[in-house]
């Protein structure tokens, strides 16, 4: 059985839809990595999970234990803080990665280095 | 009555992350290229991160918090890892 | 005070880490404070380059731009992707030339890019001074141009003038 505590409905209410919105968004970025068809447009959809989607989740167990621990737990902003500064990072390393494999290859849809393509 | 509203909420969550980690799953194990294998393991250690998180609201534990903030250190780590691999063919220049 | 602890913004950080991952009690708080210090003395070893924030009030008027913009270009992307029949999407590559030369700044800029879904930062051009953007749904290319320039980067060049 679930040990989830008896939280009054002010409380459950919030941390219910939050968690649903989190786990929703972060749903529909996965199902971008799957319906998306090249590479360059799936790189946009894991963002909605580890923007918004990490975020209302925290913001959903940080009021459930604040609530049921009756006093304040801070310490998921850590994870929030975390993944907004090493997402960002991660997915511009792999789009590098993978514009310079495409360059190497010759492909002629992906932009040129440079000055070049400039407007 | 908030009881079942939380314990329904939970449940749908959780059943929501683990159909994403599936997506990413599926994208790591059907590429077609390397940097699509790299995007859906990033994204299946993030969703793994959620799922613990949910899990902790579910039994009361603040223990799954601690999982979870590994868990993504470790897949932040081996992301930029194989992103450097990806460019340069190896992950220490 | 320099000497001492050299980088307080850094140190202070570091407590609070530590602070809120084992909890405040007197021996945690007295640890916390001696890690913080040797956390920045070895920040001191690899010198990185000083920061200088300026104008406090454009730092949270950026902070409220960045975040009302990631939640709505949230629900932009979700309703993308899940459209029962996906359309023709006309994702492509922006190249925009940028004012900015401050490396911190370019950095912030590419984080701050990066993180609003439906954007990504691929590269930057040192020599020309331009970004290469990646728009999921490009309507307008010039548009582009605009919003990282008026929305983004003004702000940024203020606070690190």
């Amino acid at each position: 059985m679930s040990a989830t505590a008896d939280l009054p409905l002010w409380a459950a209410l919030p941390v219910a839809l939050l968690l649903l919105l989190g786990a929703g968004l972060t749903l529909a970025g996965s199902i971008g990595l799957i319906r998306l068809r090249d590479f360059y447009a799936r790189v946009h959809s894991p963002t909605l999970g580890t923007t918004m989607g990490v975020s209302s989740i925290l913001l959903g167990s940080i009021i459930y234990f604040s609530v049921t621990g009756s006093r304040l737990v801070l310490h998921e902003i850590l994870i929030a803080i975390f993944m907004g500064v090493t997402t960002p990072v991660t997915l511009m390393l792999l789009a590098r990665a993978a514009l310079y494999r495409d360059r190497r290859e010759g492909r002629d849809d992906v932009p040129p280095p440079g000055t070049h393509g400039a407007p | 009555m908030s009881a079942a509203l939380l314990e329904w909420s939970v449940f749908l969550a959780q059943a929501m992350l683990a159909l994403a980690m599936g997506c990413a799953a599926w994208r790591t194990l059907r590429g077609p290229r390397a940097q699509d294998r790299v995007l859906g393991l990033d994204t299946l250690y993030v969703n793994a991160a959620m799922l613990l998180l949910v899990f902790g609201i579910r039994t009361g534990s603040v223990l799954y918090f601690e999982a979870a903030l590994i868990i993504a250190l470790l897949g932040f780590v081996a992301t930029a890892a194989l992103a450097k691999f990806l460019m340069r063919g190896e992950v220490i220049e | 005070m320099r000497r001492f602890l050299p980088y307080p913004l850094a140190a202070l950080a570091l407590l609070l880490t530590w602070l809120l991952l084992t909890g405040l009690s007197p021996a945690t708080l007295l640890l916390g404070v001696v890690l913080a210090w040797l956390g920045t003395w070895l920040l001191r070893v690899m010198d990185p380059p000083r920061l200088r924030l300026r104008r406090f009030r454009v730092v949270l008027d950026l902070m409220w731009v960045v975040a009302a913009e990631i939640a709505r270009s949230n629900f932009a992307v979700a309703r993308i992707v899940l459209a029962p029949r996906p359309r023709t999407l006309s994702s492509g590559f922006v190249r925009i030339p940028l004012e900015m030369r401050d490396p911190i700044g370019l950095a912030a800029l590419a984080c701050i890019i990066t993180a609003t879904p439906g954007t990504v930062w691929v590269e930057y051009d040192s020599a020309d001074g331009t970004m290469l953007l990646h728009v999921l749904d490009l309507i307008d290319e010039t548009e582009w141009a605009g919003i990282i320039k008026n929305r983004y980067e003004r702000r940024l060049m203020e606070v690190l003038a």
